[in-house]
């Protein structure tokens, strides 16, 4: 049987919906010195879309300090950073996006973005060993949001679980801003050793280029295009852009790869991810300076009657180019057959500086791979200030009564009515009257049933967090932490962005993500070396967002400089909108940091009856921008809080010492719902069986809700045994930091000066179950 | 102490296994490919974790066909210890190695977290260092733990103390609040005829080592020690 | 050529949650009428087989080998002479 299919003239219409300018078009002649055919005109438009060009953020990318000591492999030479931690190991990282796919199919969505992060890792020869993510939903009180938190987490906890790779941590926030256009960003880090990095440069003229892994099909096409669009209420109609994930594929893949690395077969790896066939040949080829020659009737398809358009495009998932070296090809086809995975030699490296792509011997295009990659087009975008900003940057504090909220008095954002009676009536041991004074009590406990603070058991308790029986810290502590077995370091990680922070103050916003994900890590013990981000922003052709989104950038290569932690990569989602707008800037940080003797880590959660309880660092009346003001009050306003890098660095310089002279119990870093919630955070340290506090704040001059729920920065709650008073004291003396004792770690109730007294049951039972609840359960 | 982890495409927990016979119980211990029909000679082979086969048909229900699986049932047959965790119990069960078979997490859900085990079965190989209703706290992570056999079945489980663990509270309580999956009975692990094969949902290679949060299980794996020594 | 389709669900018998759940979610659309659900898996297979007798041994061969656990599930199966297309 044979196919015919004439292939569509290029028309002005067919270069639109390519979503090629009529300069690029104009460009793309240049190059080719003539008009490109279909074949070619298809992947001009997915090599030149920002999602792998990154024509739009290159400039402010480059503000990112990229250098640091013990880098290997620094952000844009490949696939993710790498890190020299010692003891001739390294580790690789990254953190990568899947917004758009999830918004369309959550569950598939999220499993192919984790997929697809894993890959990037052992396509360098690193062994994944931890998985982390970042995710951004609308308010769990709507039908739908749920329906996406259900998909995204059982499509991670699918592909995670099966592939083996723990998922270790992360992080979650809920607010209308995100509606309809959820985040999903999955983060994973891999170990290797330093001998065995595989590059993803094609080298050597003659060397046979493989295709290993799944068949290729129609799914996913047009994946890296569709994901630089905005998504409209017709985007679920591009059902086609989704491709459905195989873990048990990939895992036959990973040990394979990693087989592959520790032979001497191959010069260079490269996965199937955004673009396919298409990105993986020219980067692969463009990095090694060579031209790179493949026969598209080799590739092997699970649908018939596809075209070369097609084939090239297509983002099946579950798929590795390898380039083998010359003469060593029964080695690698060996290695596959072992795992019951088939290769292919679609084709290989020549001399000069040309992709050709042939179908059964007919060549189909032809286009120098430098072209798509390192000359695509590059522009500085216009910006200007929102707006908005104006209006919430007006905002006063004292419009506000220093007081709790009546308890029914206008339902606060965030909970449904009937939630809300329920902490009222759990507060008061009654039903709540209209005319009933408000308490703090219940306050707090409207703060720590809202989902953004409250636990997050429910997300973690489906993602098996222990396999690989490295994970040390389990879910819930500030940053996650694994072993090595075989060294005494550990790995720290911490995932962390604050969007509405971002929404007030993008610069301030954007170095504070740094500084708490880096104070989180600090606070296990740990030094933070560098960091991945995920920049989740709205449409970049807008001014405003723009404007966003270089403050942001800003404000993140500020804090790493000062915290000596460069940016060794991650990528860049744009065009996260909704009918309604754009999302919250959301430049979500990926902080790695190592503890040198993993016998020193410090938990999260108070340990022991009488420990004394000390706040160190200071607070201020900062209630801009904290879910105290969004949830209580309903209000999306103020200037968050301001952040001093001086001072940050040496806190986090004090905590990583007191870890070193094992001073510390626990350390806990103050977030979202301030000094309350951290307060009633740190009693959480065992399921069913929580602890107490009783604490008392000295007068101070600030407003009770500023001590309450203020998220001033660089804060830390620790607790130490009794008989390290003095050294700690000595110690937190010469260190020049503020700090004041507030108390002591009791058995079961939480007391708070004369504002809040509550059982310690009650608080876990509200922060346990705002989750379970809103989920039906 | 021989010990040999069997290896199927999609196992995840082989190399766990393999570092705590190894690094804690202190055995001689090899990796054993699936494609082996001879097995070597070992004093107890571990079926691992895992997804075999992506568990894609059924748990398990793929991997019993395996070339290895004839060596082990071999095994069984001479009364050597064979232990299944998880992914491994299921092909235990798949391969009519124990009786029953498995359903979905009555949640739905996959669930990972600490349950408590208590120990009802004391003179088998897995179990002669544990008391009589002794209560270990070991994590599971599965998404179709929830054990099913008739009933005929399970009175024979019963009657012949071939429950080895059963989901239970922190102090041996046995009641539907603590029983995590929906399993009958609450079994969490069961015994084959002999005694000599143990199937078992929870990981006790997760809790053999301080660092780790919990050593309970590495009361198993004395308890292999001293049987086969 | 005979094209087999196999049901497989869980024996009457067993608690399915699955179809539990799913009979939940149409009772809280307004689908009170649905009186029951069972979910199951549905397998088609294209066989070679001289005739019919032979496919349906064949079929019934792989269910209780392979496809169905006969511990916990029961199978139907429906069996049709495919028709030849011409390559």
């Amino acid at each position: 049987m044979t196919m015919t299919f004439t292939e569509p003239e290029i028309t002005k219409e067919l270069i639109k919906i390519h979503g090629i300018t009529e300069a690029e078009y104009a460009r793309i002649c240049d190059i080719l010195g003539r008009e490109p055919n279909y074949t070619e005109l298809g992947i001009f438009s997915v090599m030149w879309s920002e999602h792998c060009s990154y024509k739009n953020s290159k400039p402010i990318l480059k503000l990112f300090p990229k250098d640091g000591a013990n880098l290997v492999v620094k952000a844009g030479e490949e696939n993710a950073g790498v890190v020299d931690i010692g003891d001739g190991f390294a580790i690789a990282f990254k953190i990568e996006s899947h917004n758009h796919p999830s918004a369309v199919e959550p569950f598939q969505g999220a499993a192919t973005g984790v997929g697809g992060i894993i890959r990037d890792i052992f396509t360098m020869g690193a062994r994944p060993v931890v998985l982390m993510n970042s995710l951004r939903f609308g308010s769990l009180d709507k039908d739908q949001n749920k329906n996406y938190l259900r998909g995204v987490v059982g499509g991670i906890s699918h592909y995670g679980n099966c592939i083996g790779i723990p998922t270790v941590g992360g992080e979650i926030y809920f607010d209308d801003f995100y509606e309809g256009n959820p985040l999903v960003n999955a983060f994973c880090l891999g170990i290797l050793k330093k001998e065995d990095l595989v590059r993803a440069a094609a080298t050597g003229v003659g060397n046979p280029v493989y295709y290993v892994g799944a068949a290729t099909g129609r799914d996913g096409l047009g994946g890296a295009a569709f994901a630089s669009r905005e998504l409209t209420d017709e985007s679920h109609e591009d059902r086609p852009a989704v491709q459905v994930g195989d873990p048990f594929m990939e895992k036959l893949l990973l040990e394979a790869c990693l087989e592959l690395a520790k032979s001497d077969a191959i010069v260079g790896m490269q996965d199937m991810g955004a673009a396919g066939l298409t990105c993986s040949t020219s980067e692969t080829a463009a990095k090694g300076n060579l031209g790179v020659e493949i026969d598209l009737a080799q590739v092997p398809r699970r649908e018939t009657g596809m075209i070369p358009y097609e084939t090239m495009l297509s983002e099946s998932q579950e798929r590795m180019l390898v380039i083998a070296k010359k003469g060593k090809e029964r080695v690698v086809e060996e290695i596959f057959e072992k795992w019951d995975l088939h290769a292919v030699k679609i084709g290989e490296l020549k001399s000069g500086n040309l992709m050709q792509v042939f179908d059964h011997g007919k060549l189909v295009a032809q286009i120098p791979p430098k072209a798509l990659t390192d000359e695509a087009p590059v522009y500085v975008r216009e910006e200007c200030e929102p707006e908005y900003l104006k209006e919430t940057r007006a905002f006063d504090l004292s419009q506000i009564a220093d007081a709790p909220l009546p308890s029914l008095r206008g339902v606060p954002y965030g909970t449904t009515k009937q939630s809300r009676t329920e902490i009222a009536s759990a507060a008061l041991g009654r039903l709540p009257r209209n005319d009933d004074e408000g308490s703090w009590n219940q306050t707090l406990l409207c703060l720590l049933d809202s989902p953004t603070i409250a636990s997050k058991a429910w997300i973690y308790e489906q993602y098996d967090h222990m396999v690989r029986t490295d994970t040390v810290f389990l879910p819930g502590h500030d940053a996650a932490l694994v072993r090595v077995k075989g060294m005494k370091k550990g790995i720290a990680i911490s995932t962390d962005v604050n969007g509405l922070y971002c929404y007030l103050d993008p610069f301030e916003g954007g170095k504070i993500a740094v500084a708490e994900a880096a104070r989180n890590v600090a606070c296990v013990g740990a030094k933070p070396i560098a960091v991945t981000n995920c920049l989740n922003f709205g449409n970049p052709m807008k001014p405003e967002v723009f404007w966003q989104f270089h403050r942001a950038a800003d404000g993140m290569s500020e804090a790493c400089r000062k915290l000596g932690t460069p940016v060794t990569g991650g990528n860049v989602s744009f065009y996260n909108e909704n009918p309604r707008g754009a999302i919250y800037p959301t430049p979500t940080i990926g902080m790695v940091g190592i503890l040198e003797d993993i016998g020193k880590r410090v938990p999260s959660f108070f340990k022991k009856e009488g420990d004394f309880i000390y706040l160190i660092g200071t607070t201020y009346d900062e209630l801009g921008g904290s879910q105290y003001l969004l949830t209580v009050h309903g209000l999306r306003k103020g200037m968050p809080p301001r952040l001093n890098l001086d001072f940050e660095l040496k806190l986090q310089n004090f905590l990583q010492a007191c870890a070193s002279d094992r001073l510390l119990h626990s350390a806990h870093d103050l977030s979202e719902g301030g000094l309350a919630v951290a307060l009633a955070e740190c009693l959480f340290g065992c399921a069913g069986k929580p602890m107490g506090a009783e604490v008392n704040l000295p007068q101070s001059g600030l407003r009770i809700d500023s001590l309450l729920f203020s998220e001033s920065q660089s804060r830390v709650l620790v607790s130490i045994a009794r008989e390290e008073e003095n050294s700690f004291e000595k110690k937190v003396h010469s260190s020049a930091i503020p700090f004041q004792q507030i108390g002591v770690v009791t058995r079961d109730h939480l007391k708070i000066g004369s504002w809040i007294e509550l059982s310690s049951r009650e608080l876990e039972q509200t922060y346990r179950q705002a989750i379970p609840r809103r989920m039906g359960e | 102490m021989k010990a040999c982890v069997v290896v199927f495409p999609g196992s995840n927990c082989d190399s766990d296994c393999w570092h705590v016979l190894k690094d804690v119980a202190k055995s001689d211990v090899q990796f054993v490919w699936h494609k082996e029909s001879l097995l070597p000679e070992v004093d107890l082979i571990v079926l691992p974790g895992g997804f075999s086969y992506g568990d894609y048909l059924r748990t398990g229900a793929i991997a019993r066909f395996s070339p290895v699986m004839r060596s082990v049932e071999e095994h069984v047959r001479k009364g050597y210890p064979v232990l299944g965790i998880c992914n491994g119990f299921q092909v235990l069960l798949e391969a009519g190695l124990l009786p029953g078979a498995m359903l979905r997490n009555r949640n739905l859900q996959f669930i990972c977290r600490h349950v408590y085990l208590k120990t009802e079965n004391t003179s088998s190989p897995f179990t002669n260092c544990l008391k009589h209703g002794e209560v270990l706290r070991v994590p599971i992570a599965h998404g179709e733990g929830n054990y099913f056999c008739d009933e005929q079945t399970l009175e024979t489980l019963e009657a012949t103390n071939r429950i080895a663990f059963r989901y239970s509270s922190e102090t041996g309580e046995l009641d539907e609040a603590f029983n995590p999956n929906g399993s009958l009975a609450h079994i969490a692990g069961i015994l084959n005829e002999k005694g000599n094969v143990l199937g078992m949902m929870p990981h006790p290679e997760r809790v053999s080592e301080a660092i780790l949060g919990g050593e309970d299980g590495k009361k198993i794996w004395d308890s292999i020690l001293s049987a086969v020594a | 050529m005979y094209t087999a389709k196999i049901n497989v669900t869980l024996k009457k018998s067993i608690l399915d949650p699955q179809g539990k759940t799913t009979l939940g979610a149409l009772h809280s659309l307004g689908f009170d009428q649905v009186k029951s659900l069972r979910v199951g898996k549905h397998f088609v297979l294209t066989l070679d087989a001289a005739n019919s007798e032979q496919a349906k041994g064949m079929v019934d061969e792989i269910c209780q080998k392979l496809l169905v656990n006969p511990v916990i599930e029961e199978y139907s199966v429906e069996l049709k002479e495919a028709v030849k297309v011409s390559e």
